[in-house]
């Protein structure tokens, strides 16, 4: 106990010596969990003798949440996803990029550069995108799995084996496309029927798990898995026999965007940063580690072979398109949110 | 003699002991095992490979766990002593103040850092930092973990000193001891059980937290847990069982030590102090 | 009774001269990092909610009226009594008394055969327990997932034994959640009561012994009155911090279910965005505890104070 009492003064003498600051240039990153490869920041790092700090959030609301709280102000960039970008521009969290201040900005894919949660892309630039479906076991269930019933009214042999993502934004649209009803629609019949449909799949699933999405496909608890494509991939290679399925009704997709927040200590490093990102090399490396794609033009020779002929990547040619998540107006989204927590009662 | 052990003994008592820690260890040998696993899937057995060690150590985040393991270490030490010495202040004056007026508001306080939800204050924590200006960093972990380690340290050593009987002090200031003298040669010594019972539980809880740390860390600094949370995102790695495997046997080897010294190195004193 | 006995005893004045200064450290540090920020909340929870998170600085009742009325899908209903945040409740509370139950039933047996050992082998088996938490609660807890699920090692270990026919269904269940609670804060119990028992004069045992009380009389009638103390703080450590947590009940419950813990996450981290009924919720999580605290202290006082 004494020498514990001695490392512990000790700790906290340590604690008031360090933090003498440097001046060096910095960046520092709002990121999600464990979706940049190290070795790209410490690249970056190398490149330009940036200093770089990261802090991570795990998901788009928490980021929101944490911004809101006080955070704006101390990061210079942010990966929030397509609908968030959208409202943080409508909360007045981002900066503009000027025009011309982005060498790399010619790299953008050209269905990227107008995009409806960024008209313009005056505040961000492409990081990754990918769809939001569902994989199935194959040994569990042989059927048509390209319906989005496999989910919300599902077979009795698929009853009672299936994880739903814990987010609200995909859950409601999938059940939109399912039942064939417009986003956010006012209608009141048409929640009412959103509503019905919710509380009558709920008894035929599991959980509710997005951290776990991958594991529980892996070891055979869920037998369905709503799952981001990406994730989907790496389960199958972890040994899941496992089909991604792209629903005939529809299904999700969504791109992260790396953004230039307000009040950026550091809006010059930052402005590298997104240059760097817009090199194919360097986004291909991203796009190699988390299995998803790149809005970036000239990446295909940098990335993995493997990822070419991904199922999870490639839709096959009967599919329809992916929808992104739409931001709903303050009555609709309270209504979902009653929703949701009836759900979950 | 015989009788004596009789009493002191219940059937059935080791049964249960073994198998809490069976229970308490169940789960960290799928720990350890899974962390010599080939494959990256934490539900698939792969083969033994000692990959995932040499990546703790040499991987391109190696430098990353270092550092927030340093952190996590020296902020659950340093909070949990500072906790425990005003948790045994507290505990001294509430068990040992007489009976007072704002008594029961006094416990109310001070247990009110685990009656609070962790996400409230989190964000309360938060957006009070902001607003006081104070630099969110190491600086502002620690002190929350301070706040939320009081009571942890305050409850096991409240309860052994209420079953400490008055006289014993009292008897050392008959003697002339000072107040302070009563209590740092007679009281303390014979809390010492139940100040090492609530410094263990404000370091585990200090160790173990992520959700307040995270919110008031600020960027760049990170600790164990906020470390940890990161892999999460994409399942569990080996490398995080490795780490944790790793965290396991130092702690280990640290109680074994422990247990010698105090064995050997002093015989006849009480282990605990 | 020895318990009595005890408590009186326990009402001792030798520092009472010095009280204020002793308490000061907590009222600083407590009072400026946790009530002033808790006070805000407060002042939050009366506050109009801002969409998608934060509050607007105007007076409103809307976070208590959603407590407690339900208007509907659309909010435009004739009130009715809300059962949804209610049942959340009780719901939580359920799980972490069983919980609760669960450590004191193996924690009681574990403190009071590490009390009975030699004193040099007592912290060893101290470090024991706590040694795992060295270990990340959410790395425990899949590690626990993992061990439960249908086709997991537990289940593989009883059918093999010939115990089960049929794997048991624990993962995704409530009692999974309970077992994750108890797993959790299992410490919480076994430490302070420990620091109770450690202190028991077996004298009082073999007195009792001599009046032919048998061992388990002795042990209700004698022991446990004397180690309350540590039993009662054991209780709340366990319990308090079960009632608002949320890893178990996501990773082992499958997240079907609110708790308060989740419930009021989603107010703040979620889609919800509700910071003014996150706060009300965790006010009225707050004045609960407290209540149930005060009354507990005013009768302990109200014994003690018979017993003198």
């Amino acid at each position: 106990m004494r020498t514990l009492l001695k490392a512990g003064i000790a700790a906290l003498a340590l604690t008031f010596v360090a933090g003498a600051a440097q001046a060096q240039e910095k960046l520092s990153i709002y990121h999600w969990f464990e979706y940049i490869p190290q070795e790209l920041l410490d690249k970056f790092a190398a490149e330009t003798g940036i200093e770089v700090t990261m802090d991570t959030f795990d998901s788009n609301e928490a980021m929101l949440a944490s911004l809101k709280a006080g955070k704006l102000g101390s990061y210079d960039v942010a990966v929030p996803g397509d609908y968030m970008v959208e409202i943080m521009i409508g909360e007045g969290m981002l900066d503009t990029i000027a025009e011309g201040e982005l060498a790399n900005r010619g790299n953008i894919e050209p269905q990227w550069v107008d995009v409806p949660f960024d008209p313009g892309r005056m505040h961000s630039i492409p990081y990754q995108w990918g769809s939001t479906s569902f994989s199935v076991n194959r040994d569990v269930y042989q059927g048509d799995i390209n319906d989005t019933s496999i989910v919300y009214d599902p077979p009795d042999e698929l009853k009672g084996k299936i994880n739903v993502l814990d987010s609200q934004g995909e859950v409601m649209l999938l059940a939109a496309l399912h039942l064939g009803i417009p986003q956010c629609s006012n209608d009141r019949e048409q929640l009412k029927q959103l509503d019905a449909l919710l509380q009558a799949a709920k008894p035929h699933w599991a959980s509710f798990n997005s951290d776990g999405a991958k594991d529980v496909l892996v070891s055979g608890d869920a037998a369905v898995g709503m799952i981001w494509n990406g994730f989907g991939a790496k389960a199958r290679a972890e040994g899941a026999n496992i089909e991604y399925a792209y629903p005939r009704q529809g299904y999700v997709v969504w791109m992260d965007n790396v953004v230039l927040l307000k009040d950026a200590p550091n809006r010059a490093s930052a402005i590298k940063f997104m240059d760097f990102l817009l090199e194919p090399e360097n986004i291909a490396a991203v796009t190699n580690f988390a299995r998803y794609a790149a809005g970036v033009e000239g990446v295909t020779p940098h990335l993995d072979p493997e990822l070419a002929s991904q199922p999870e990547s490639v839709p096959p040619a009967d599919a329809p398109a992916g929808t992104f998540v739409a931001v709903c107006d303050q009555a609709t989204q309270e209504v979902y949110d009653t929703m949701w927590t009836r759900l979950k009662k | 003699m015989r009788q004596r052990i009789n009493i002191k003994r219940y059937p059935g008592f080791l049964p249960v002991t073994i198998l809490c820690l069976v229970v308490l260890y169940a789960p960290l040998l799928v720990v350890m095992v899974y962390s010599f696993n080939d494959s990256l899937s934490i539900t698939r057995w792969g083969g033994f490979s000692f990959r995932w060690y040499m990546e703790i150590f040499t991987g391109p985040e190696s430098a990353k766990f270092k550092d927030a393991a340093w952190n996590s270490l020296t902020i659950a030490l340093s909070a949990a002593v500072a906790s425990t010495i005003i948790a045994t202040a507290a505990a001294v004056a509430m068990v040992r103040g007489g009976a007072f007026k704002g008594k029961a508001l006094n416990l109310a306080l001070i247990s009110m850092p685990i009656m609070v939800p962790e996400i409230v204050t989190a964000v309360a924590t938060l957006v009070f930092f902001s607003a006081i200006g104070f630099t969110l960093g190491y600086l502002s972990i620690l002190v929350a973990h301070i706040v939320f380690c009081i009571p942890f340290a305050y409850l096991p050593i409240a309860a052994r000193l209420q079953g400490i009987d008055g006289s014993y002090e009292e008897a050392a200031q008959d003697l002339y001891a000072s107040r302070f003298q009563a209590f740092l040669r007679v009281l303390m010594p014979l809390m010492a059980p139940g100040i090492l019972a609530g410094f263990l539980l404000a370091f585990i809880i200090s160790l173990d937290d992520f959700i307040i740390t995270n919110f008031i860390k600020g960027a760049g600094i990170e600790t164990l847990p906020t470390a940890i949370f990161g892999a999460v995102k994409q399942g569990i790695k080996p490398d995080i069982m490795a780490l944790s495997t790793i965290m396991l046997s130092v702690s280990i080897l640290i109680v074994t030590l422990s247990y010698f010294i105090s064995r050997y190195g002093r015989p006849g004193t009480k282990a605990e102090a | 009774m020895a318990g009595e006995l005890a408590s009186t005893r326990a009402v001792s004045r030798t520092f009472a001269p010095v009280r204020t200064p002793l308490l000061i450290p907590t009222w600083v540090i407590i009072g400026f990092f946790l009530v002033a920020p808790v006070l805000m909340m407060l002042a939050y929870s009366f506050l109009t909610k801002e969409f998608r998170g934060g509050v607007i600085w105007e007076f409103s009742l809307a976070a208590y009226d959603q407590f407690i009325f339900d208007r509907g899908l659309f909010g435009d209903e004739p009130p009715q009594i809300e059962w949804t945040y209610i049942v959340i409740f009780v719901r939580s509370i359920i799980q972490a008394a069983v919980a609760t139950l669960l450590c004191l039933i193996i924690g009681f047996p574990t403190a009071y055969f590490i009390a009975t050992r030699s004193p040099a082998t007592r912290s060893m088996w101290l470090f024991l327990v706590t040694v795992p938490y060295w270990v990340n609660l959410l790395i425990r807890t899949v590690s626990m997932k993992f061990l439960i699920r249908d086709n997991g090692p537990l289940n593989e270990a009883l059918m093999g034994l010939g115990v089960i026919g049929e794997p048991i269904a624990l993962i995704n269940t409530d009692f999974a959640v309970q077992l994750g609670l108890f797993y959790s804060y299992l410490p919480f119990m076994v430490l302070p009561i420990y620091a109770s028992v450690e202190r028991y004069d077996f004298a009082l045992s073999e007195a009792a012994a001599d009046l032919y009380a048998n061992r388990w009389t002795i042990l209700y009638k004698v022991i446990l009155p004397i180690v309350w103390p540590g039993i009662v703080a054991g209780c709340i450590l366990v319990f308090v911090p079960s009632l608002g947590a949320f890893l178990a009940p996501d990773l082992l419950g499958g997240a079907k279910n609110f708790l308060i813990g989740s419930l009021i996450e989603e107010q703040f981290k979620g889609n919800a965005g509700n910071w003014p009924f996150g706060a009300a919720a965790s006010m009225i999580l707050l004045s609960l505890v407290l209540i149930a605290l005060f009354i507990y202290a005013r009768r302990q006082a109200r014994r003690s104070a018979q017993a003198a």
